[in-house]
């Protein structure tokens, strides 16, 4: 044993004694990790907050939340003189006056929108595959809280800088305060201290920024990869994976190096594009003030989908007993927002409920054999693109020579009609990718060679799955249910059914959901199915004996199929071996 | 009759009579001068103008009308100043290759003498404003701050704040800034081409629009502290590297260690 | 381990790195779980890597590795050595990048590489040196057993039997009280976070929206260089932002920025009988108009305008209104028209405002009505 062991097992009874850490370690080290790319993604977001953690702390060495006019003095010669708040001085100064702290900004805005971003795919991920069923519908709402508190974090973080776009950015949120009906006015003048700009905003949002929006996020992502490690991991279907399993490798040492080493090259990219990639260049901005606004002010990519949203949003408002309503505002800022979280939040319930699914799902679903929650996915992915497209309906004008006015009365009808047609269409393609699955389970694959039985019968012969892909598309088989029946009116003894619209609304969900999914076959059916296959293989075997000698295996004419230098016909063949095929 | 008609060729009464014209020119160059500096006629030679109004009629009258009047097609021109003639003719955006939103900027089809051939013509017509001096476009003194803070109100709304450029109604745009020559942008601000708004010497005085043009020509100049600019469009275009760049590179990564090592 | 099983061969518990394969260098996984529920396991064959086989390989890999690592310890080095050697100030020109700040792309690459080296480097010592053998975990469901849901349900009963709380009706209930009024304190406090400076409660907030430093006979001067304008200096087709005389006194009285944000006008100059329609008779000037900069839609500056469609445009949302038609709506999500601010000279022949605004200048809010 070596000094460095030595010590190391004396400090690891040293801390054991005092908290009984080993029978922690005893139990977590050998902990299973399932392994594919997509789990990955999770991480992406996980390492991105630590490096906006890490550089955060540094910014805010430098920083003043002031909005205290100050002359500027620093070494960026186009700003010379002006007058501007303390933050902005103090973010160029943090730009051009310290070593290394365009950097650490760059790193800290790019890191934020990866987080953002990462959280997303990582949310397509957990829905496509189901993940999000019980047992893990806490971190599922979990999840939604995070990127809800993600999208404050950036746009605090955002606003910070008191530059011309952040400062535009803020004016439209004083706007969306000041628009919700009866406390609006109130909310927006405590928060503000007063009217727009005022000087204590920035201030306040920086508390909110640096201690309040991260805190819960780091207090929520604890809680969320607790739940991962008590749940243990979903994996996908897999050759000798179950619901009752995980397959992969071990915490120590597998994903120690691997989980290890991905935050470092998640750092490190991080890092690189900090230096290489310039992220929102305040000093091209200006200072902020309220009567100056540029072409093209656009706020971050998160929020573009709302920003699109109050971008399409008819001009609606009324006027009611002496009070203003402005719908135009408060509908796209405030009431959709509010549903699409709440119902991406309530999701896994009303799945459950719908489909009735009451079990355990740790064997994560193909997106195919769930055809109505994919197509729900990419119906809202289709609203959030469309909305996003909004959001950048400006540059998105100039860059492609189009109309505004066009791309926008195009967006108020596609946001409506777009997301149907693509949930119709991803279903159809689902169902479709269901079929072809159960004809591989039933037949094989199509090898494409044609044979000519003894009997003059001509097949094509299917070739047997890989146990892998056997496995990956057996899994259509669990996934598969059957709608619930039909609610009654009155039960076998004429009593009244005191439930029946709830369950009748809950069959016809059901319905929905199940309705249209392809039936696999059975076990026992894919076992005749593959052996089948088999025998087919079997029959073809014979002209693969030659495959060792003479490679070249050519299609003949009638589509027997033929070994270079052997006699073409299936008779002259059978008579070689002597009536043996 | 025929007396007067005979002396009008004496060699001494035509001499008479170019100084008295000479004279009147001059005065009336003079009291346009002082009365608005920048309006002056551009040249009066008259081989320019003729020439100018034969290149007129070739290129422009049939939206302009014959005499500059304005058709249905385009507008008047009379009075516009030989800074826009300048201004439209040099950057290539007249003639117009195709009715559109708006006339985009190409590569002149004019040659440089000829430009000034039609400025001189159309500078003829009525006092307009004229093309700058090089004093006028001498911004080497002006102030690059204050020419951002004036920017960013008069400017940046539409042309953005990098000078990138921005959209307007119906598919019209304000364009980029970062080819334009100090020549254009001042007659640019003089003569508000196409839905450019005017903004004449009285509230963005000479001094003004000289620090306007360094600190454009500031942007145009300006490295990028940060690495690749992006094309300094903001966030749309930063939310685009992310996606297309850095969450693909992340995705590359993320397959790169799920695949089992051979 | 009694749950942990490799799935290549039990009976050789060197996983991995042992000497598992048959002659072709494949071997194959055993079935593990055919029980119901569980999906039918199938063999699945396991091909050892180049390095597990192969000594040279794994030499090799391992030189590799520490490369990296020895690249992460040279940037480190690098980074130090751009951090102090290199000026902030200058910029230098790269392929790909552009004329950029020298020390930031080099402390950027430096740093960058060396931490991502490391990263590259653990990962491949993973997936090369490490077993590359799946192992197989049991799950066990999250839920209780009834054992344990009985004495959990016990220890509640006992505790709350103990405390007496369905006992004590008066307690249970003055308890609720106190908790339901406990936090109105926390939300009171609030209240301070707008306090009007001359004490008590001040102006409503509609009425802090409804004002603007607009006053009676007010001369309008440039922004930006704060010259008085004669109407003759705005030629037709001409925009000026313009604010009232006195801005920068409310603002050096005020210390803020918010007089600014709602007093904000353009001035526009159009023939005379362009104009189609005003908010009020001989609002304009021979032809100049006067409208507030602020959106009335959630308040951008908006001064994107068309001299010859005399539209203006809103940068943020797309709102588009006609300055020639009173300055009402034409597109997008803006519900109120643009307030027009009366104008006309006085004695010294400068512009100034005949009135203040008429209405609320900005974005509605609940009480504007």
């Amino acid at each position: 044993m070596s000094t460095v062991e030595k010590v190391g097992g004396s400090v690891a009874t040293y801390v054991d004694n005092r908290t009984g850490s080993n029978r922690f370690l005893a139990r977590n080290l050998k902990k299973v990790f399932p392994d594919h790319w997509s789990f990955m993604l999770g991480e992406i977001a996980l390492y991105s907050f630590i490096v906006v953690l890490l550089t955060g702390v540094f910014l805010t060495l430098f920083y003043k939340p002031s909005m205290v006019e100050v002359v500027y003095d620093g070494s960026y010669v186009p700003l010379k003189g002006v007058m501007m708040s303390e933050a902005y001085a103090s973010t160029l100064d943090i730009s051009f006056d310290v070593r290394g702290g365009l950097l650490i900004r760059q790193m800290h805005h790019w890191a934020a929108l990866l987080f953002i971003a990462a959280m997303s795919v990582h949310m397509m991920r957990v829905f496509f595959t189901g993940a999000f069923r019980k047992p893990r519908e806490f971190n599922w709402i979990i999840g939604v809280t995070l990127i809800a508190l993600g999208l404050a974090a950036g746009f605090s973080g955002y606003s910070l800088p008191d530059d011309l776009l952040s400062g535009t950015g803020l004016q439209i949120a004083r706007g969306i305060i000041q628009a919700i009906p009866i406390v609006g006015t109130w909310g927006a003048f405590l928060l503000f201290d007063g009217e727009f700009p005022g000087t204590e905003f920035i201030s306040r949002l920086y508390g909110v920024h640096i201690l309040l929006v991260p805190g819960l996020i780091l207090a929520l992502v604890t809680v969320h990869l607790m739940l991962v490690w008590v749940q243990k991991h979903t994996q996908f279907p897999g050759p000798g994976r179950t619901n009752n399993n995980v397959v992969g490798y071990p915490l120590m040492p597998i994903y120690m190096a691997k989980a290890g080493g991905f935050f470092f090259v998640v750092f490190g990219v991080i890092t690189l594009i900090g230096g290489l990639v310039t992220v929102n260049p305040i000093w091209i901005f200006g200072p902020y003030t309220p009567d100056q606004v540029s072409a093209g002010s656009q706020p971050d990519w998160y929020i573009g989908w709302l920003d699109g949203m109050l971008r399409i949003m008819p001009n609606w408002e009324t006027v009611l007993f002496g009070y203003t309503i402005s719908w135009n505002i408060f509908l796209p800022a405030v009431v959709i927002p509010g549903i699409v979280f709440t119902a991406a939040a309530l999701y896994p319930f009303l799945e459950a409920w719908a489909t009735g699914d009451k079990r355990d799902h740790n064997l994560l679903d193909r997106p195919r054999n769930a055809p109505v929650r994919t197509g729900i996915g990419v119906m809202a992915i289709t609203f959030y693109f469309l909305l996003f497209i909004g959001g950048g309906n400006d540059i998105i004008a100039i860059t492609f020579d189009l109309s505004i006015n066009s791309i926008i009365w195009f967006l108020r009808i596609a946001v409506i009609v777009g997301p149907p047609i693509a949930f119709l269409i991803t279903k159809r393609i689902c169902l479709g990718l269901q079929r072809r699955d159960r004809e591989k389970l039933l037949h094989g694959y199509e090898s494409g060679r044609i044979l000519r039985l003894p009997h003059g019968e001509f097949i094509e012969v299917h070739e047997p799955l890989t146990p892998k892909e056997r496995a990956v598309i057996e899994s259509a088989v669990e996934a598969y249910h059957t709608p619930l029946p039909a609610a009654q009116k009155t039960d076998a003894n004429g009593v009244r059914n005191k439930h029946y619209r709830r369950e009748n609304l809950r069959a016809k969900l059901s319905h929905w959901f199940y309705g249209d999914a392809i039936v696999p076959p059975t076990y026992d059916e894919i076992e005749a199915g593959q052996a089948h296959v088999a025998h087919d293989a079997a029959i073809e075997a014979p002209l693969h004996e030659h495959d060792v000698d003479t490679t070249v295996m050519v299609p003949f004419h009638g589509g027997i199929l033929h070994t270079e230098g052997e006699p073409a016909t299936n008779r002259e063949q059978l008579e070689e071996r002597g009536g043996n095929l | 009759m025929k007396a007067l008609a005979a002396r009008r060729r004496n060699p001494v009464v035509v001499t008479l009579l170019l100084l008295v014209a000479l004279l009147g020119v001059g005065g009336v160059y003079a009291v346009a001068t002082s009365a608005a500096p920048a309006e002056a006629t551009a040249s009066n030679d008259q081989t320019a103008i003729d020439e100018g109004k034969r290149l007129y009629l070739e290129g422009c009258s049939s939206c302009h009308g014959l005499n500059a009047e304005g058709t249905s097609n385009g507008p008047t021109l009379i009075g516009v100043g030989a800074a826009s003639v300048h201004f439209q003719v040099a950057t290539g955006r007249m003639p117009m290759a195709a009715p559109g939103a708006q006339a985009g900027a190409k590569p002149p089809v004019y040659t440089d003498e000829e430009v000034a051939q039609m400025a001189a013509y159309i500078a003829s017509l009525a006092p307009g404003p004229a093309i700058p001096t090089a004093e006028q476009l001498d911004y080497s003194d002006a102030d690059v701050a204050e020419g951002g803070v004036l920017f960013r109100i008069n400017c940046a709304q539409c042309h953005q704040a990098a000078g990138g450029g921005g959209a307007l109604t119906q598919g019209k745009y304000a364009p980029s800034l970062m080819d334009a020559t100090p020549q254009e942008i001042y007659e640019a601000m003089l003569t508000g081409p196409q839905n450019m708004p005017v903004f004449g010497d009285g509230t963005l005085t000479v001094e003004d629009k000289q620090a306007v043009i360094a600190y454009i020509m500031n942007l145009q100049e300006a490295p990028s502290p940060g690495g690749i600019s992006l094309g300094r469009l903001g966030p749309v275009a930063e939310g685009l590297f992310l996606f297309a760049g850095v969450m693909v590179i992340f995705i590359g990564l993320a397959v790169w260690i799920g695949i089992k090592a051979r | 381990m009694s749950d942990l099983t490799t799935r290549d061969s039990a009976e050789t518990p060197d996983h991995g790195h042992g000497p598992t394969t048959d002659g072709d260098g494949t071997d194959l996984a055993r079935p593990l779980f055919t029980g119901p529920g569980a999906l039918p396991a199938a063999d699945v064959p396991h091909r050892p890597r180049a390095s597990d086989v192969n000594p040279k390989a794994a030499r090799r890999v391992e030189r590799q590795i520490a490369a990296m690592f020895m690249l992460a310890v040279l940037m480190v080095i690098l980074f130090v050595i751009a951090y102090v050697g290199i000026d902030p100030y200058t910029m230098a020109y790269v392929p790909v990048l552009g004329e950029v700040g020298a020390q930031n792309a080099a402390l950027g690459f430096t740093f960058g590489l060396g931490v991502f080296a490391i990263g590259a480097g653990a990962i491949q010592w993973a997936k090369k040196l490490m077993p590359d053998v799946e192992v197989v975990q049991e799950r066990h469901t999250m839920t209780s057993d009834a054992e344990e849901t009985d004495a959990a349900a016990e220890q509640f009963e006992r505790g709350k039997e103990e405390s007496g709380f369905g006992q004590y009706r008066l307690i249970r209930r003055t308890l609720i009280a106190a908790l339901a009024l406990f936090p109105i304190p926390l939300v009171v406090l609030l209240r301070d976070l707008w306090s009007p400076k001359n004490g008590g409660f001040g102006p409503s907030p509609s009425e802090v929206l409804s004002e603007t430093a607009w006053t009676e006979g007010m001369p309008i001067v440039t922004d930006g260089t704060y010259v008085k304008i004669r109407p003759e200096e705005i030629p037709v087709g001409g925009l000026v932002s313009a604010l009232p005389e006195n801005i920068n006194e409310i603002q050096e009285e005020e210390h803020n920025l918010n007089a600014r944000g709602k007093a904000a006008i353009l001035l526009v100059r159009m023939e005379p009988d362009e104009i189609r329609s005003q908010q009020g008779e001989g609002w304009d000037f021979e032809g100049i108009v006067a409208y507030s900069k602020i959106c009335t839609h959630v308040g951008c500056p908006i001064a994107l305008y068309e001299h010859r469609t005399h539209h203006l445009l809103c940068p943020c949302h797309q709102s588009t209104f006609d300055l020639a038609d009173a300055g009402n709506v034409i597109f997008g999500p803006a519900a109120r028209r643009m307030p027009q601010l009366p104008i006309g000279v006085n004695e010294e022949g400068f512009l100034v405002a005949k009135m203040p605004f008429q209405e609320p200048v900005g974005p509605s809010f609940w009480e504007r009505g």
